[in-house]
């Protein structure tokens, strides 16, 4: 099976990414602008959970901060978008998020397990609390408006960002710091003993993610129009972002992308008619994924092949 | 000025009572079986729930309901862990990799029980009046019902160090917090001391949850702020240390109280600002080892 064919099987992936990338750069042309906002929306997720995946896919760490990296780009749109080009609007807010991660990285990188975890919940938190004293002490309101950009630009916006994303996330992946990376995974001792330089290499994968989010958050913003502390920095984001990375699997490259495609178009489709059985079967995906598909939807693929393999086998003549 | 000083103290330790009882059982689940429990909150949201509805509905004495939601919160937990939390245990190549899976399957837990609380009682703000009439201590005035939130933390919290310390199955569990293999070995059934605990940790979030309805509204939604403060009083106290959540407890009460009296905006803020540098200088806590 393995041994023929092995170039039309090679020219596959490529294909389906042109053709893909066609179908996403004339989507404006063909689809009404209800179907722009919809892939919007989704692109948006697949931004986080790939953007997740780039960093602690291979190291193990699980990251709850996007929804902090998020919320400050949201908040750099919302707090410059009247002054300053939208180009330079994103770029800063992927600055920002870069410098943040940056600060969190050189400091936490070093906590391990559950340490790293529960302290990137609290920075969530932490931020957004800070900023809501900020705003109800000094501005006097709890919310923002943002200069509202059309969806077009919006979704081309994306767009570049997610595809600036994806040949980062696959360039990393596939030099030494992608090797480096997963023996960090492996064993982070060992990583250290063969010279691998542990902790600038943590930190400046960890900043180089989170400026993909920030960037993410700023072009959303002007879509939402009104932000405030709680819209902008939701743990839910974090949580999506994980979820949906973990659901397609982190084995592959394209496992995220799976991932996030398919629980945003349910959530699209489903969050606004039914939005509390919507996150009531989220949970349920979640745990079930957890506890008996711990691969992700990418491991599937060669069970079912080596199913039907034995299935076969068993039965020669069908 | 005395008096004032005299009310952010006992306004603190009213608080840090409760502290102290969510996050003993927080501790508990993580200190014996590892499980950084997010879901926690929904069981004092459960908790809280379950005693306004038969407060109101039902017309019961809200103290009725501890022995409706304490056993409820309990039998839940213990299904929890002997399907989702062992399976788990039994598949994972390593401890560190069976923290992270049950963390992020508690997250799960948490959306789950969240929601179907949601579908059940909807997101509307929950109250009612129970022992709401102001005692005077020492000229400071406070609610009966925060005083007797204050004393039932501190019997649960006392019960529980006898249970600890001197029966059979307290030493089991001290057995199974040190070392679970020689634990196992001495002849203790591992799986069901370890689901006790979870479920000693849940029925005492169920509890906590009655105590909170008597003196805060209570909605669907309140379960994660309560996990989060649950989580940092544990990291306070030492991740795993029961009698560190305890004093944690006390000590972040006292110091939400202080805060509050100053800035009334930034208690929350402080708790996450201690938090994290915590985690920076001195992850083990104040009681860990």
């Amino acid at each position: 099976m393995r041994t023929r064919g092995t170039t039309p099987k090679s020219l596959v992936g490529p294909v389906l990414v042109v053709l893909a990338l066609a179908l996403l750069a004339s989507l404006t042309f063909y689809a009404s602008a209800y179907t722009v906002i919809f892939v919007t929306s989704i692109l948006m997720y697949v931004v986080l959970a790939v953007s997740w995946a780039m960093f602690s896919g291979p190291t193990g760490y699980i990251s709850l901060a996007p929804a902090a990296f998020f919320g400050v780009g949201i908040y750099t749109a919302a707090v410059l978008g009247l002054k300053l080009p939208l180009a330079l609007v994103i770029l800063l807010a992927g600055v920002g998020s870069f410098c943040l991660a940056l600060l969190i990285g050189a400091l936490t990188l070093r906590l391990r397990g559950i340490y790293f975890v529960i302290f990137t919940v609290g920075l969530v938190e932490l931020i957004k609390n800070l900023v809501l004293w900020y705003e109800v002490t000094f501005t006097g309101t709890r919310g923002r408006f943002v200069i509202p950009v059309d969806n077009n630009t919006v979704y081309y916006v994306m767009l570049t960002i997610l595809v600036l994303l994806l040949l980062t996330a696959y360039l990393i992946r596939r030099s030494r710091f992608g090797l480096a990376l997963q023996s960090i995974g492996e064993d982070e001792q060992a990583a250290a003993h063969v010279g691998v330089n542990v902790n600038p290499l943590k930190t400046t994968v960890f900043a180089v993610s989170a400026v993909f989010m920030g960037a993410a958050g700023a072009i959303m913003a002007t879509r939402w129009s009104y932000v405030d502390p709680y819209i902008a920095f939701n743990p839910l984001f974090s949580f999506m972002a994980v979820l949906m990375a973990i659901f397609g699997g982190l084995g592959r490259f394209y496992g995220p992308i799976l991932g996030a495609v398919i629980i945003a178009y349910l959530e699209e489709t489903l969050i606004t008619r039914f939005p509390y059985h919507y996150m009531l079967i989220f949970g349920l995906v979640l745990v079930a994924t957890i506890v008996y598909l711990p691969g992700g939807l990418v491991a599937l693929a060669p069970k079912l092949r080596s199913w039907t393999a034995r299935l076969r086998r068993a039965h020669p003549g069908g | 000025m005395l008096v004032t000083i005299l009310e952010v103290v006992i306004a603190g330790l009213l608080l840090g009572g409760l502290y102290a009882l969510i996050a003993m059982g927080l501790s508990l689940q993580y200190g014996v079986a590892r499980v950084l429990n997010v879901s926690h909150g929904e069981f004092i949201m459960l908790g809280g729930m379950i005693t306004w509805t038969l407060t109101t509905q039902f017309g019961l004495n809200p103290l009725v309901a501890l022995a409706v939601c304490g056993p409820l919160t309990f039998v839940l937990g213990y299904i929890l862990h002997g399907t989702i939390f062992r399976r788990l245990a039994s598949t994972a190549e390593s401890v560190g990799i069976f923290e992270g899976n049950s963390m992020l399957a508690s997250f799960g837990i948490m959306f789950i029980i969240q929601n179907l609380a949601l579908v059940i009682w909807g997101p509307e703000i929950r109250g009612y009046s129970y022992l709401a009439h102001p005692v005077n201590l020492g000229g400071a005035l406070f609610g009966a019902n925060r005083l007797l939130t204050l004393s039932f933390a501190l019997v649960i919290g006392l019960v529980f160090y006898f249970y600890l310390a001197h029966t059979r199955m307290g030493k089991a569990i001290r057995a199974a917090a040190q070392d679970r293999g020689a634990a196992a070995l001495m002849g203790i059934n591992i799986n069901y001391v370890l689901a006790i605990c979870f479920a000693l940790g849940a029925a005492m979030a169920g509890i906590a949850g009655m105590l909170i309805s008597m003196s805060y509204p209570v909605n669907a939604v309140m379960g994660f702020e309560y996990t989060t403060i649950a989580i940092i009083v544990v990291v306070l106290g030492g991740l795993g240390s029961i009698p560190g959540s305890f004093i944690g407890g006390f000590l972040l009460g006292l110091v939400g109280s202080v805060v509050t009296y100053f800035q009334p905006g930034l208690a929350l803020a402080a708790y996450y600002a201690i938090f994290i540098l915590l985690l920076l200088v001195r992850p083990t806590g104040i009681m860990g080892k």
